[in-house]
């Protein structure tokens, strides 16, 4: 029997393989940015998230692993509303960001997208200088003070490890960036609007080793300031960066901890299979 | 690029320098308590037992949590394997002190057997073969390293010396027979003292050469 069919006979026979909320872990609501608590997610009739509850501490980093297809992804899209627009996509239970329901009726998208910024695997710097990429998010909100606008460019460049790299050639075009300095770019855009979450969804797996060692050491920086969730299927990645790891597989959250025990002495049989390489 | 690693790996031997204080303290102690006759500190090295025991379990756990969330390789690789024998050592060490000192207690209950001279030098030898060593791990000597390993012969010659000598005693005497094995016991403790260090600065080649030179493997060739 392949060793995947072995794995969903275990979590059919063992169904409590699942996900630890702030109570059992003891954190007060101060120590919680993000509550998921009983979230389904539907596609259609396919049921991609099943029953994931968990908190997510602020300015810490949570990273989400398991194979391709365990909704990782799609989890992460749910923090910013990014599966609004899929047709038949269908949302239970609830997502909280400092206690408020981010599905609520009297919820503000834009806001809201403005508050959890995101950074996708292919960076995608618009076809416009640096200066107006990090700019553009300023300028749709309206601000139009050009000092204040320079300053926050700035700043952003710089929270993103950026700035002496392209400080001198703040008018040429984004796309002649290296890879690595366009995703850091992206990072830059999505700092200035001021948001207080990241997403990042497999932010360097079209990056070389290097470039993916300035992103994670970047990571390392902005968590002083900023929640982040990143998702990756890069293991190690998640053992480098992340203070917090969650297992998915097959939609549900198998296990959900400190990172130091996920990958050191893990509860769950299934998430030692995965991060011993044994299956995934 | 500032590398949050780096800053791991600096926290970690500070916790294995400070651990290595400590059992140094302990060998002197230990020794102290024979050659002055002071219980009180041969009681002192017990306490810091403890402390070291706990460094130990401490600096394994930090090394088994680097090794699964950073995947060192080359030079970090060698760094952390050989910190997680060297920490083994130490602790070793301190159990060698540890033993001295017990031996201490007994020895202390009695009159003395004979000046105590071969013994004081050989603690001498092993102290700073283990100082050595750890001078070695921290400038990246290895040539250091290497003159540590050299000075372990020196060491197990005072031991056998010291057997000999002993043998003797009881030989003439055999009411000096119990005073003059644990007497024999401390020698061989501090002999096992100075192979420890020896380890030491093999783990430190390791780490400065790549090259591996415990059982004298690189003299076969």
């Amino acid at each position: 029997m392949p060793i995947e069919e072995v794995m969903e006979r275990q979590l059919e026979i063992n169904p409590q393989a699942v996900s630890k909320t702030g109570e059992s872990q003891g954190l007060t609501q101060e120590e919680i940015k993000i509550s998921v608590k009983n979230l389904h997610f539907y596609y259609g009739k396919h049921k991609a998230l099943e029953n994931i509850s968990m908190d997510l501490r602020p300015k810490k980093v949570t990273a989400l692993i398991g194979p391709s297809g365990c909704g990782k992804s799609t989890f992460l899209r749910l923090f910013n509303r990014m599966n609004d627009l899929i047709p038949h996509a269908r949302i239970e239970g609830a997502i909280r960001i400092d206690g408020k329901d981010i599905y609520g009726k009297d919820t503000d998208v834009v806001e809201l997208r403005r508050k959890v910024g995101m950074v996708f695997q292919k960076s995608t710097p618009f076809t416009k200088s640096i200066f107006d990429n990090v700019a553009y998010g300023l300028k749709i909100l309206g601000l139009r003070d050009k000092e204040i606008i320079h300053q926050i460019v700035e700043k952003s460049l710089r929270g993103a490890a950026l700035w002496d790299e392209v400080k001198d050639n703040l008018s040429k075009s984004a796309l002649q960036l290296s890879g690595g300095q366009q995703q850091r770019l992206c990072i830059a855009r999505a700092l200035a609007v001021g948001p207080e979450v990241l997403l990042m969804d497999e932010p360097c797996s079209a990056l070389d080793p290097t470039a993916t060692a300035r992103i994670e050491e970047l990571i390392f920086e902005l968590k002083k300031q900023y929640t982040i969730v990143i998702v990756t299927h890069n293991m190690q990645q998640a053992a480098r960066v992340s203070d917090e790891t969650g297992f998915l597989f097959l939609g549900k959250l198998i296990e959900f901890g400190n990172t130091d025990k996920i990958f050191t002495k893990p509860d769950n049989p299934m998430t030692e299979s995965y991060v011993t390489g044994r299956f995934g | 690029m500032e590398i949050h690693f780096d800053e791991e790996l600096k926290v970690l031997k500070e916790k294995l320098l400070r651990m290595a204080d400590g059992v140094q303290e302990m060998i002197g102690l230990a020794v102290q308590s024979l050659v002055k006759r002071e219980k009180a500190l041969a009681e002192k090295v017990l306490e810091l037992e403890r402390g070291i025991n706990l460094s130990e379990v401490e600096i394994e756990d930090e090394i088994l949590r680097l090794l699964a969330r950073r995947q060192p390789a080359a030079r970090d690789l060698r760094l952390l394997t050989a910190i997680l024998k060297i920490n083994n050592d130490l602790e070793r060490v301190a159990d060698q002190a540890c033993n001295i000192a017990e031996t201490a207690f007994y020895l202390l209950k009695e009159p003395p057997l004979k000046p105590l001279i071969d013994i004081p030098n050989m603690a001498h030898l092993a102290q700073k073969m283990i100082s050595d060593s750890i001078v070695a791990f921290v400038n990246h000597d290895a040539a250091l390293a290497k003159n540590v390993c050299e000075r372990d012969d020196a060491v197990d010659q005072l031991n056998a010396q010291i057997f000999r000598e002993l043998l003797t005693y009881m030989m003439e005497n055999p009411s000096s027979i119990t005073r003059a094995v644990d007497l024999i016991l401390v020698s061989r403790n501090l002999e096992r003292i100075a192979d420890h260090a020896t380890n030491i600065a093999e783990e430190v080649i390791f780490i400065e050469e790549g090259k591996n030179i415990k059982h004298h493997l690189l003299d076969e060739g």
